[in-house]
């Protein structure tokens, strides 16, 4: 396994989802790559990163719409 | 996958309280369900609609779709699956209907895309063919701490609005809403396989644009 092709399975293996035998070749090739060990971090990170981002709050008056809209539903 | 418990009205120890409080009319909880989930809403609505405030409208529906059905919400999907499915469900008519809908085959990915610039590998003619000309370095710092500053949340949610809605689709609700894998495929009729591409994809553009702005190897 090259690094150019381990680079396509991280998702696969992050996922647990690489067959067993691609998957010990992924781990071989990690034992001997730092390049791809530091590459896989960047992708753990990435992910970890992209769990942290905050929502935008929806425009003002949207949501007062919705707000009223609750109202009304909750009058019946 | 973290499923955010600290922020999310949803996490499922309270599902049970909050399916009840809005039932009540508790304000203060539709509020904070409006509040976390609506971007996403909208972000997934932009898959099937292409015009950002027709898909606004369809998340807007969407809530209201919500307190239409409440009552009648058995809990044999989570609630957040529920909700999602709603949109997703109106997203798709809507789109239908204004003949904007991207074909049914845009959930399957695209032909390849490369996570990594091939550039960034050996040719076949030199020593390590496929293996890395320069390797990839640790990142200094920690970009999950940097998010505080605004600079990095504002460039992954630009990297996010620059992917193709399908891949947009799957990183919002695996990465940024922490659904399963079987639970994103039960809203957006997706494969085991494709699911994972697509996260793929997604996730090594966001890498690629967080490389870039951390500097490390352009």
């Amino acid at each position: 396994m090259s690094c150019k092709e381990l680079v396509e399975l991280v998702t696969d293996y992050l996922e647990e989802a690489l067959p067993r035998e691609e998957r010990l070749q992924f781990e071989q090739h990690l034992s001997l790559c730092h390049g791809c060990v530091n590459y896989v971090e960047q992708m753990r990170v990435t992910v970890k990163t992209v769990g942290a981002l905050h929502e935008e709050s929806l425009p003002p008056e949207a949501r007062s719409a919705l707000l009223d809209a609750f109202r009304d539903w909750k009058k019946g | 996958m973290d499923s955010h418990p600290l922020r999310d009205p949803l996490a499922e120890q309270n599902e049970g309280e909050l399916v009840a409080a809005l039932r009540a009319g508790d304000e203060a909880a539709f509020a904070s369900l409006v509040d976390r989930y609506h971007a996403s809403l909208v972000r997934l609505a932009r898959m099937y609609v292409r015009d950002p405030a027709v898909a606004e409208e369809v998340a807007q529906e969407t809530w209201l779709g919500v307190l239409a059905g409440i009552d009648r919400f058995e809990g044999r999907s989570s609630l957040k699956t529920w909700l999602f499915r709603i949109l997703t469900n109106r997203a798709k008519t809507r789109g239908e209907r204004e003949r904007r809908s991207v074909p049914f085959s845009s959930v399957t990915p695209d032909s390849d895309e490369p996570a990594v610039d091939p550039e960034r590998f050996q040719g076949d003619a030199e020593r390590y063919p496929g293996g890395w000309k320069e390797s990839p370095q640790p990142w200094e710092g920690d970009p999950e701490e940097r998010l505080l500053a605004g600079e990095v949340r504002a460039l992954i949610l630009d990297a996010i609005e620059q992917l193709p809605p399908n891949q947009r689709a799957v990183i919002t609700l695996r990465d940024i809403e922490g659904f399963s894998s079987d639970e994103t495929r039960n809203v957006l009729d997706v494969s085991e396989t494709n699911q994972r591409v697509l996260l793929h994809r997604a996730r090594s553009k966001v890498r690629r644009a967080l490389e870039q702005y951390l500097g490390e190897t352009e």
